[in-house]
């Protein structure tokens, strides 16, 4: 399966660039792993921006340092900004003859889904239209779990979080998720996609092709949550394999505004497979509207993906399928 | 003193500041457009589009944006410049504090503006007052050639002491007025700023460093003591600079305070940017009538040159300090808590009152100067006046 931008496991593990030993994070959690994944997938040295959030907080706890590239944290809602202004000043200094043409770096940002579709949705805008060369990544828990689970706009249709709870009238959060990925699409940048850290072959290789262009680049990558979905820590990939097996959480890229979904479950597997596994839609056994709204939006979501699919032509970025 | 001719220029204060950020050339510029200070904005993406500088100009779609790309370019090496005023250092406050306890030497060209609400878009202070305890240096520009100069000045001091500066002019009052301004050669700017040589940068991808980590009851303290400790030294560097330019330009810019007519004063007025002008000329009025009053000017906010202030008020009876902004707690305005607190060390004790004026861009003219004047006055003749006084509005 050679194509442009896959990497073999083996060369992915010899590469072996990720986040050292000792970092705080949780057990189980899931985004070490897309850090390793990121880093190694990279074929440039990479400066990172961290938005502030769990990864941030685990991976930098002074005078520990976790990551092997240089890396910047200004706040939380300003990831995008910052690393335009990483960006820019490479530009300045490659222009001014400080840095040498030669030296390609390449930039990406991280953030959580708080500082994503939240707090950070304008900066990101603002740097996504401006045309910035960068990579943004931001890694979806579904809720703010730095400061202990609340709601995002992330956060699934009927999951309990701490300002979302589940009580004795209201089943959890009533809003579906915001499909953050047709929005950053929406920007008409070069390249957007949604992958799941349960997949490390497809993330590895949209990180690739989207570190190939020049120019605003997007992935939501699914990275389930230990503590903030209640399931044991040992799960956390079988999770975000549930999520995309049930179609709750669809593989796909859009490349200059041509969408393609890369993984279509053959048999997709009740969505009650993965509610059931993770204590936040506990609550959902007695629901079952909620459970059918949950129905519906995957429904939804599919027939749109499905539909935009439909529009068959792509502009470059070659590789066999 | 060099004895050279300087090229006389007519220029606005925001023309300027814009100016003075041509000749410097910085490597990023991200900013956003806001009245008074858009026209810095707009003839700086001039000198962009035109070719004048080679920046890269960053039109972010905030003030809370620029002021995070230019942490984010200053943090990478980059020479880095923004403006502002009123409502956008406002936004920018999160990211202020994040600026200077990073110790990134970011300058900013700020027109001071009032603070909504309501919304108003003319001069007085409460915006920079607002950001007093932001950790940046911070030089009141009494004209736009003082600013033009603070400017250049600012981006050697910035990059010695490795703090930010903001070096403000008065909304519309200089902003958008027509001075005469005293311009260096370029090649003057140039050699006087030098090359900025950061000590880290996050571009420096085999030497990775971590910029913004988590600082927890261990650390934080310490780096914080570190950065109450670059403001008081940036004092000598402050003075170092601006001298060292007045030599080699031959100007007499003032360092932190300027003092006007106050060698034989009785009492004596505070005050800051435009209305030192105006207050000046009210000084040499009643002056001209015998009165022994004198002006102090006080320029640098940030660091508070408190020592300064204790020697020149010691031999006075009483001073009046006018504050552009209030900050709203019952006891006036926030210059004349730090002035007063200053003369806490004196035997003499002079008295002291405060005179909140010219807020929202009300006008501050001559009869309220002499009028500043003679209640001070009376309250070195030993009347009880009100601690606080407000000026030229309606009660
Ligand atoms: C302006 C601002 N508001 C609120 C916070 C508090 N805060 C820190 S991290 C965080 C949530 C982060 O959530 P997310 O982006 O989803 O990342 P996660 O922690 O889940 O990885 C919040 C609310 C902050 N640091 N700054």
């Amino acid at each position: 399966m050679a194509d442009t931008f896959s990497l073999s496991l083996k060369e992915l593990a010899k590469r072996n660039k990720g986040l050292a030993s000792g970092h705080r994070a949780c057990a189980g959690c899931p985004f070490p792993a897309v850090v390793r994944m990121t880093l190694s997938a990279s074929d440039f040295p990479v400066v990172v921006a961290n938005a502030t959030g769990c990864m941030e907080v685990t991976t930098s706890i002074f005078p520990y340092a976790a990551w092997p590239v240089p890396w910047i944290h200004s706040a939380f809602e300003n990831a995008a900004a910052t690393i335009s202004g990483v960006e820019a000043a490479y530009k300045a200094l490659v222009r001014k003859g400080e840095i040498p043409e030669q030296k390609k770096i390449k930039f990406i940002a991280f953030g959580g889904d708080g500082g994503t579709y939240d707090i950070g949705l304008q900066a990101l805008s603002g740097a996504a239209e401006r045309g910035h060369n960068f990579l943004y990544i931001l890694y979806d828990n579904e809720g703010y779990m730095n400061t202990g689970i609340q709601r995002s706009s992330s956060t699934p249709y009927g999951a309990s979080t701490t300002t979302s709870p589940a009580g004795k009238v209201v089943p959890g959060k009533m809003q579906h998720k915001k499909p953050i990925v047709d929005i950053m699409a929406a920007h008409g940048i070069p390249y957007v996609a949604q992958a799941s850290v349960s997949h490390w072959n497809d993330y590895v290789k949209k990180v690739r092709k989207a570190l190939s262009i020049e120019g605003p680049t997007f992935i939501a990558v699914y990275s389930p949550c230990v503590p903030g979905w209640g399931y044991p820590e040992n799960k956390s990939i079988e999770m975000a394999k549930l999520a995309v097996e049930t179609g709750f959480w669809p593989l796909y890229e859009v490349e200059y505004g041509f969408y393609k979904i890369n993984y279509r479950p053959r048999n997709p597997l009740p969505i009650e497979e993965f509610l059931k596994s993770q204590t936040r839609f506990a609550h959902l056994l007695k629901k079952p509207e909620v459970v059918e709204g949950i129905r519906e939006f995957i429904k939804e979501r599919w027939d749109f993906l499905e539909f935009m699919a439909t529009r068959k032509e792509s502009r470059g970025l070659e590789e066999n399928v | 003193m060099t004895e050279k001719e300087r090229t006389k220029m007519a220029l606005t204060g925001n023309e300027a500041f814009a100016y003075a950020m041509k000749q410097i050339n910085p490597d990023v510029v991200a900013a956003y457009p806001i009245t008074p200070a858009t026209e810095i904005v707009q003839i700086f993406a001039k000198y962009v589009s035109d070719g004048e500088v080679d920046t890269e100009f960053v039109a972010v779609e905030s003030e809370h944006s620029a002021m995070s790309a230019c942490i984010g370019a200053s943090a990478s090496g980059a020479r880095v410049i923004t403006g502002t005023s009123s409502q956008g250092l406002a936004l920018m406050h999160e990211m202020l504090y994040i600026a200077s306890a990073l110790r990134l030497p970011i300058v900013l060209a700020e027109v001071n503006r009032a603070l909504s609400a309501p919304i108003n878009i003319h001069c007085d202070h409460s915006d920079t007052m607002g950001s007093r305890d932001a950790g940046w240096i911070q030089i009141y520009c009494e004209n736009a050639n003082e600013g033009y100069h603070t400017l250049i000045q600012a981006v050697r001091i910035a990059e010695t002491v490795n703090l930010p500066v903001m070096a403000t002019l008065d909304g519309f009052i200089i902003s958008h007025e027509m001075e005469v301004v005293e311009s260096l050669d370029t090649q003057e700017v140039r050699e006087f700023i030098g090359k900025r040589k950061p000590l880290y940068s996050v571009l420096d991808v085999e030497k990775p460093i971590m910029v913004g980590p988590l600082d927890l009851t261990d650390y934080y303290f310490e780096h914080k003591r570190q950065q109450i400790e670059a403001m008081k030294k940036s004092k000598a560097v402050i003075k170092e600079v601006i001298e060292e330019y007045n030599t080699k330009f031959g100007f007499d810019f003032p360092v932190f305070i300027e003092t006007y007519r106050m060698e034989d004063a009785e009492y004596a007025i505070l005050a800051m940017s435009s209305a030192a002008g105006t207050m000046k000329e009210a000084v040499d009025i009643r002056r001209s009538i015998g009165e022994k009053v004198g002006l102090v000017r006080l320029k640098v906010f940030r660091p508070f040159p408190f020592e300064l202030l204790t020697e020149v008020f010691k031999n006075v009876k009483a001073i009046g300090v006018m504050d552009r902004s209030d900050s709203v707690n019952s006891m006036g305005g926030p210059v004349f808590n730090e002035v007063r607190s200053s003369l806490y060390e004196l035997e003499t004790r002079p008295r002291i009152m405060n005179f909140v004026f010219g807020l929202g861009g009300r006008d501050f003219p001559m009869e309220d100067a002499l009028h500043i004047i003679d209640r001070v006055k009376e309250l070195k003749d030993g009347k009880k006046l009100d601690f606080v006084e407000y000026v030229g509005v309606r009660e």
